[in-house]
């Protein structure tokens, strides 16, 4: 029992496994080992092959296939500061939490269900108009050009140029408020003075070398 | 669940799933089973999210859901599967053996429904035959009936099952309730389902369609999720199907234990076993010790017809078999010219032995190796038999005992002579203990596996600028290309990047695949340490 004294209070003698009576031992380590040691023996090389480079390629492949699928979530992106003009042409990723696929919901608990947000849009009217705006206004716009290119090869002209804007007046709330009405409603001089343009010079396309007075 | 499944569980949902899913996974690991209200409030995530991950662990069988503790009136709670999350290490070995057994139809079947979870046929099938007829040369196109019957194949096999069906959930009004509640925590198992391989008659026909160049990915991906939506019509609409990967595990075990034989033997040897095991396929239960009785007779008519050996030589083979060390083959009896079994346990011990033993005389050298073998051989020897029946000297003999057991490898045994336990009068041997050795060997795999992950991720971000770089340079070459540039003008473009940035993306490139390589080849030997552990598992 006392023989343990003298190699540091060990509660059993040495000598049994081997350590004989004042052999030197290796020093005690004081530190965690080092992080990438020196290997006595190599390690040996990865297997090659067709069925290794397959598998390879086949994990490889399968990794970039589940970030494009979407089971890859990424966190809603955070919300700027100030609105920037770039973002117009940055990919948003979508900001509602629906699921972008279908699970068949009887196999799953109802809970899990996200349902659509129709009563946040009632919350912020002002905020989802906007975008949806410039669509409208470009489809009225297009079947307004359209019907309007059918009535121009009819003749008439200035009222198609009222017409065109008056529908642009009404529904762009937020966009710049043309200056037309003003000019038209407003100014002291009387529009029907102003002849079109058309009529003065008009016939002139013919002969151009001729000067015009 | 250790430190290190925990660790590698995590960076695998990462990889796949992203940062939320990991971070809800890693959580639900730690805690065991969890409702929804509380995974949101510990994990300081919005509900939308957690409900979306939660949908996302789900639809790939990681995570399950059940009554909780409060009864079916309580809260849902989920629990997740941490072996199933592991599983996704093998994803491209199961591909690859769909390819070697089904072919090219095999291997697409089984990526789409790994890759999405669970599948019904109808919507796998079209997205095949329009993957197939995609790499097709222009004009052909693949025909839904042959993929409908690679897929009737694999699951005549066995290797691809329905889901377990899911009974009404415990959060369902007590309104109106005609099916009694739950009683159990979680769904069945696939396989106590009847008509778990069975397959549905569906009503489809047609050809894969080809996907025009010219439309970008949002239309395929409407396209994808047109087709989930019209699966109804094709009449197995609800049965969803998922890999079975016992299967697969299976053939592989039966793989590892041919490819043995042949290589201790001979090509003959591994031939009469892989006809044995493929005869004593379906009867042999999953977790069976080993095999059914076979008599030589039967093994003699079932030997494939290339392999012309005479009944005399197939019996010395047997006799070969049985009588090696290994105990692949065992014999049972003499009636039918003697009765043969493929000792499945054994040979899962033998191999996993065989890992160990190649580990330590990788790790430490060959003499190591003898005493690690010596010590398994004999189990108990004191210091100065190791010496003597290894034959190294004394010195270093000690020496490699302490490295050993400094890793925990090599394990000392005290066995006192008088109750008191005196130290001068007690036996200290050395003893290697195979089942807890493999435990550990098995750790360290995970914390390799998790290793080569890292390593992989901080070798991508320190590189990530060039990467982009170089995906850029791709991207207008491509465009260049599509609309028909001349050469100066991608030759221009292609000397963007600089040729010692083309040697590092070279490099990295180089190292990446290095890094995946490496994970594929740990993950053989994890299969084969898990499988003999859980084989000791099973048999008690």
């Amino acid at each position: 029992m006392m023989a343990g004294r003298g190699r540091g209070q060990l509660t059993f003698s040495v000598e049994i496994v081997g350590i004989g009576k004042g052999e030197n031992l290796p020093p005690s380590s004081v530190q965690p080992t080092p992080l990438f040691p020196p290997l006595d023996q190599k390690p040996v090389p990865l297997q090659t092959g067709e069925e290794a480079e397959y598998m390879l390629a086949l994990k490889q492949e399968f990794r970039g296939a589940m970030k494009t699928l979407p089971f890859y979530i990424r966190p809603a992106a955070p919300k700027k500061d100030v609105e920037r003009y770039s973002d117009k042409y940055q990919k948003t990723e979508t900001t509602d939490n629906s699921l972008e696929w279908k699970p068949d919901w009887r196999r799953f608990p109802k809970e899990l269900r996200v349902r659509e947000k129709r009563p946040q849009r009632d919350k912020s009217p002002a905020v989802p108009k906007q975008p949806k705006q410039p669509r409208v206004d470009k489809e009225e716009i297009i079947r307004k050009l359209e019907t309007l290119e059918q009535k121009e090869e009819e003749g008439s002209s200035d009222e198609e140029e009222g017409e065109k804007k008056k529908p642009e007046e009404e529904e762009a709330e937020g966009e710049e408020e043309y200056d037309e009405e003003e000019f038209e409603g407003e100014t002291d001089y009387v529009m029907s003075y102003f002849d079109n343009e058309e009529e003065f010079g008009g016939d002139s396309d013919d002969n151009m070398d001729e000067a015009i007075y | 669940m250790t430190t290190q499944e925990v660790r590698l569980c995590g960076l695998l949902l990462q990889e796949h799933f992203g940062d939320v899913v990991e971070k809800v996974g890693t959580h639900l690991i730690r805690c065991g089973v969890l409702t929804l209200r509380a995974l949101a409030h510990e994990t300081k995530l919005a509900l939308d999210l957690v409900k979306k991950s939660l949908c996302v662990l789900m639809q790939h069988g990681m995570c399950t859901f059940g009554a909780g503790r409060r009864g079916p009136a309580g809260p849902v709670e989920y629990r997740i599967s941490c072996e199933r999350i592991l599983h996704m290490l093998r994803y491209p070995r199961y591909i690859y053996t769909a390819k070697s057994l089904y072919g090219d139809t095999g291997e697409l079947i089984v990526e789409e429904i790994l890759q999405r979870g669970q599948m019904t046929m109808s919507s796998t099938v079209k997205t095949v035959a329009d993957r197939l007829t995609h790499n097709m040369p222009e004009g052909q196109s693949m025909d839904y009936s042959e993929v409908v019957s690679a897929f009737s194949q694999l699951v005549e096999t066995h290797f691809l099952q329905r889901c377990p069906p899911v009974a009404s959930t415990g959060s369902s009004n007590s309104g109106a309730v005609d099916t009694p509640p739950p009683a159990v925590a979680q769904p069945s198992e696939p396989e106590s389902h009847p008509d778990c391989y069975r397959v549905p008659y569906i009503n489809l026909t047609g050809q894969g369609k080809r996907r025009r160049s010219s439309e970008d990915g949002e239309a395929d991906q409407r396209a994808a999720k047109k087709a989930k939506v019209d699966n109804n019509e094709c009449g197995d609409e609800g049965i969803f199907w998922q890999v079975n990967f016992e299967r697969f595990h299976l053939h592989f075990r039966d793989q590892a234990i041919i490819s043995a034989v042949s290589c201790k033997l001979d090509q003959t040897s591994g031939e009469i076993v892989r006809t044995m095991l493929r005869m004593s396929e379906v009867t042999t239960p999953a977790n069976a010790a080993f095999t059914q009785a076979l008599s030589a007779n039967e093994i003699f008519r079932a030997l494939p017809s290339n392999y012309n050996i005479a009944r005399p030589i197939l019996d010395q083979y047997l006799t070969l078999l049985v009588d090696d060390p290994m105990e692949f083959v065992g014999k049972t009896g003499d009636s039918g010219g003697g009765m043969y079994v493929v000792n499945l346990h054994r040979a899962l011990a033998n191999l996993a032995r065989a890992t160990l033993e190649s580990v330590v005389q990788e790790r430490f050298g060959s003499r190591s190796a003898r005493i690690f073998r010596l010590l398994l051989r004999k189990r108990h020897l004191e210091q100065k038999q190791v010496e003597d029946f290894a034959m190294i000297p004394a010195k270093e003999a000690k020496d490699m005992l302490y490295t050993l057991l400094s890793e925990n490898l090599v394990q000392l045994q005290e066995i006192p002579k008088t109750p008191d336990h005196a130290p001068s009068r007690t036996f200290y041997l050395y003893t290697v203990n195979q089942l807890p050795t493999a435990r550990l060997l098995l750790q360290h795999c995970y914390k390799t596996i998790g290793n080569l992950i890292e390593r992989r991720l901080y070798e991508t971000k320190e590189n990530k600028r060039l990467l982009e770089k170089s995906q850029r340079i791709e991207a207008i070459l491509a465009s260049l290309q599509a609309t028909g540039a001349e050469t100066a003008q991608l030759t221009e473009v292609e000397e963007m990047i600089t040729a010692p940035e083309r040697q590092q993306l070279e490099s990295l490139r180089h190292h990446i695949n290095k890094l995946d390589s490496s994970e594929n080849q740990v993950d053989e030997t994890i299969f084969l340490l898990e499988s003999y552990i859980n084989s000791t598992q099973a048999s008690r």
